[in-house]
């Protein structure tokens, strides 16, 4: 580390948790934000500014004036501009070392694997069930721990899915719920904030697992109620009948779960 | 009979037999059809809920999709 380095970074360094080595971690370290939304905003910054080394973002939409309200990585001057354009613009004006890979598409089945391949640790910060269940598949599968993150109106949950080892979202929730059932954030609305404070959580759990330090959310999802300013945690067992990492699994090669998908997704895709 | 839902101790009207099924109906819960059950730290099997009966001192979370995120 040069001496930039060590003053941009002393807050880490003078941590115990963290020090000299626990920064190199970081700098080492490479996490895949999938969506870069209102979850992936502050993931992405936080990130960004914490010195994870390489940090890759993946969204196919374009900056929309209604994502201001709480997509804070973006700028009025960036609508119609690449969500991941203008993510990268930022993470980089904040923190120059940070190597930022865009990927300017959907996650598929076709596309998912060689996607988090590369990665140490993912972030799902979608908006949809097909996503949400497409990443869970391929994580899991490939063996990748990862944060989930949920968010409506003004509650919103997260948690952490080490395979093999903690409950993964299918061990929560077996199949999807069917297009439109759940009403989404454009629907329903959300609180600008609340992605806020549920994405920080999630960028908290990704510099934990680089860092190797601190007790993972893993086998307990936690529950945000903005109104009621309360957080609650509830113990989850892996699920002997999970589709994907139970006893049986039925399933053990990813496909699009069609039927979860917005008419909005099937355009993207 | 009193049981503990999401947290919250929680008196039932009376002390008739429910199943899980008649619970989350008569509380009126929200995603009914999708909503996961928790039941004593055991996540139950959606087929589950017509059979699981409600007992005194039962501890219950519901667990919701949430999809929100990125638009």
């Amino acid at each position: 580390m040069n001496d930039q380095q060590i003053e941009r970074y002393s807050r880490h360094i003078i941590l115990k948790e963290v020090g000299g080595k626990g920064q190199q971690k970081l700098f080492d370290g490479k996490v895949l934000i999938i969506g870069a939304g209102g979850l992936g905003a502050p993931v992405a910054l936080y990130l960004a500014a914490a010195g994870v080394g390489t940090i890759g973002i993946v969204d196919a939409d374009d900056v929309d004036l209604s994502n201001l309200q709480r997509q804070v990585i973006h700028f009025t001057a960036d609508i119609g501009k690449p969500k991941v354009e203008s993510a990268r613009e930022k993470m980089q004006a904040i923190n120059p070392d940070v190597k930022v890979v865009t990927y300017k598409e959907w996650v598929t089945a076709a596309n998912i694997n060689s996607v988090i391949a590369d990665y140490d640790f993912v972030i799902d910060g979608t908006d949809n069930f097909a996503a949400k269940f497409l990443i869970n598949d391929a994580c899991v599968l490939a063996g990748k721990p990862y944060s989930h993150g949920g968010i409506l109106q003004f509650v919103g949950q997260t948690i952490t899915i080490l395979p093999g080892q903690s409950p993964c979202y299918r061990c929560l929730f077996p199949q999807p719920p069917p297009k439109d059932a759940i009403p989404t954030c454009s629907q329903a609305g959300v609180i600008g904030v609340l992605p806020g404070v549920i994405g920080s959580i999630q960028a908290t759990e990704a510099i934990k697992f680089l860092l190797g330090k601190g007790d993972l959310l893993a086998g307990r999802i936690l529950m945000y109620d903005a109104l009621g300013m309360k957080f609650r945690g509830v113990d989850i067992k892996r699920n002997p009948n999970c589709p994907i990492c139970g006893e049986h699994p039925a399933i053990t090669e990813l496909k699009d779960e069609v039927d979860a998908m917005t008419v909005c997704d099937l355009k993207g895709a | 009979m009193k049981i503990t839902i999401n947290g919250k101790e929680t008196e039932l009207a009376e002390n008739r037999a429910r199943t899980i099924d008649s619970l989350l109906e008569e509380l009126d819960v929200s995603q009914r059809l999708y909503v996961t059950v928790e039941l004593n730290g055991e996540i139950l099997d959606r087929a589950a809920y017509e059979t699981s009966v409600v007992n005194e001192g039962d501890v219950i979370e519901f667990l919701y999709f949430m999809g929100g995120g990125a638009r």
